[in-house]
């Protein structure tokens, strides 16, 4: 589904943060991208976002070269994007009002988008009834997150790219939409890329680990974690020891970067 | 700002005024009672025709400046380029006192309200033009960036992002503009006019020397400015209702 070939990318006047990177996704698969602050993580979820380009190389999902945000693709960001003047509902429609604002042109919309299921069901899947009419300033985070969830699901999107989306949300929260956000996408068969700093929260999520190092990244490092998202995981002796090996690849690094 | 509060306000400056007025008890400052009976009086006399027409032309003024000066702050504001070449000039012209145009405008629109609502627009263009550039500039990359991924071009994020961003901006200038409005009003009443209550309180007091009607003129004028500072507060809490959560 995803494909990226030879990327090399560089903020002007720094050092490239990949060079000659090449990496792939299968559609319906569960990734966690892990690393240190400042190792191009989120660059690389920008990426494949549209948000951003690559100095050289490309970056294509389903065959197509990403040059402007794809309407099939979903993203949610640490501080969860919401208007501040626009009520839950308002924010979980938003979407829904973009895409009727230009129409079916393919570009901004999906020329052939005819949504499964209507705003007011996906309030009440993601437990947002009865804060529905408040703003987000009256939310917690966890509602908060509820609400740019059910905003981007609205959409009906293939491929759902996350940046740290759970960080500032308290233990049992952060569980539960974990959770949630693993048996959604299982259900709709969505593609879900994750970012997070979390070696714990990669290993709950991500079937599979991309680990990013110290600039430039080369050559990815994937970590298979087939058992993620199952009941009772976090407590197994498996999960111990990916997260053990994770965190030995991420010391290594910074002991690289630091030498 | 309550009505209770504005009431309560008023009354102790008449309060002020009354012993001012026993105090000095002369012809030129009477007493608050008097200019209310007077004040009633005058507005089945063409007081209230003054206040219509002063009403118009700040009104008129005030949405020129806020059709021109917002769109013209959002787009300045949501481009960094167009920021650079910009700002330098409104810099240059924004201190610049526009009450000394006021005969250069009279010269080139004439005596009519053209002219009197050019010299508001001028004053208040900058104020807003301003604050509403800094909000829009202002907003978080990662709410555009939210849009954005949502399937948001240019013009998407102005009608979804940047408009709504910079209402309460918007209406901030316009209740910080309304007592230079008002005072500028004043100003262009002064002159060719027989209308407004610049000209009406200047005639009544130094044509006519009838104190009580000038004070009249003048509680009409505080009263315009009051009730566009309500009309701005209800807008806000209309249109920016998450202001005002908790």
């Amino acid at each position: 589904m995803i494909n990226i070939q030879s990327l090399t990318f560089e903020y002007s006047n720094h050092s490239p943060l990949f060079q000659n990177f090449n990496w792939g996704i299968s559609r319906g698969e569960t990734w966690a991208i892990l690393g240190p602050s400042g190792c191009g993580k989120t660059t690389l979820l920008y990426l494949l976002a549209g948000l951003k380009f690559p100095t050289s190389g490309k970056v294509s999902i389903n065959g197509e070269r990403i040059q402007r945000p794809r309407p099939h693709s979903g993203l949610i960001l640490q501080d969860y994007g919401l208007l501040p003047w626009s009520t839950v509902r308002e924010n979980v429609e938003l979407g829904v009002k973009v895409r009727k604002f230009y129409g079916a042109d393919g570009k901004h919309s999906p020329d052939n988008f005819i949504p499964k299921e209507n705003i007011e069901s996906w309030i009440t899947r993601l437990g947002l009834g009865e804060v529905a009419d408040k703003f987000p300033g009256q939310l917690s985070g966890g509602q908060r997150q509820r609400t740019a969830i059910a905003r981007t699901l609205a959409l009906e999107p293939d491929l759902l790219l996350t940046d740290e989306p759970f960080s500032s949300l308290d233990a049992i929260t952060r569980e539960g939409l974990q959770n949630l956000t693993l048996s959604l996408c299982a259900e709709q068969n969505i593609t879900l890329v994750i970012v997070t700093h979390s070696i714990e929260e990669a290993a709950v999520l991500g079937k599979k680990i991309l680990l990013l190092g110290a600039p430039p990244n080369q050559n990815p490092s994937i970590f298979e974690n087939p058992n993620a998202g199952k009941v009772d995981y976090p407590n197994s002796a498996e999960f111990q020891s990916i997260c053990r090996q994770l965190r030995n690849e991420m010391q290594k690094g910074t002991r690289h970067e630091t030498a | 700002m309550k009505r209770r509060d504005v009431f309560l306000a008023a009354l102790a400056l008449a309060v002020i005024w009354q012993i001012a007025a026993m105090i000095v008890d002369m012809s030129i400052l009477p007493t608050p009672l008097n200019v209310l009976v007077v004040f009633f009086k005058e507005l089945q006399n063409g007081l209230l025709l003054h206040f219509a027409v002063s009403l118009w032309r700040v009104v008129a003024g005030m949405a020129l400046s806020v059709l021109i000066a917002a769109p013209a702050g959002l787009i300045i504001g949501g481009s960094k380029r167009l920021n650079r070449i910009f700002s330098p000039v409104i810099y240059l012209l924004y201190p610049i006192p526009k009450v000394v145009f006021v005969p250069v405008v009279i010269l080139f629109l004439g005596i009519g309200d053209t002219s009197k609502i050019i010299i508001m627009f001028l004053i208040l263009f900058f104020q807003i033009i301003v604050l509403v550039r800094d909000q829009a500039s202002g907003i978080a990359p990662q709410l555009l960036q939210s849009l954005q991924s949502l399937g948001a071009g240019r013009r998407a994020l102005f009608r979804f992002v940047y408009l709504p961003a910079s209402l309460p901006a918007i209406l901030t200038a316009l209740r910080q503009s309304i007592g230079t409005a008002v005072a500028v009003l004043y100003i262009t009443e002064l002159s060719a006019t027989k209308y407004g209550l610049g000209y009406y309180i200047y005639y009544k007091g130094s044509t006519l020397l009838d104190y009580p009607s000038m004070y009249a003129g003048v509680i009409a004028m505080s009263l315009l400015g009051l009730g566009m500072y309500f009309s701005v507060d209800w807008l806000e809490r209309k249109w920016c209702k998450w202001k005002f959560v908790s």
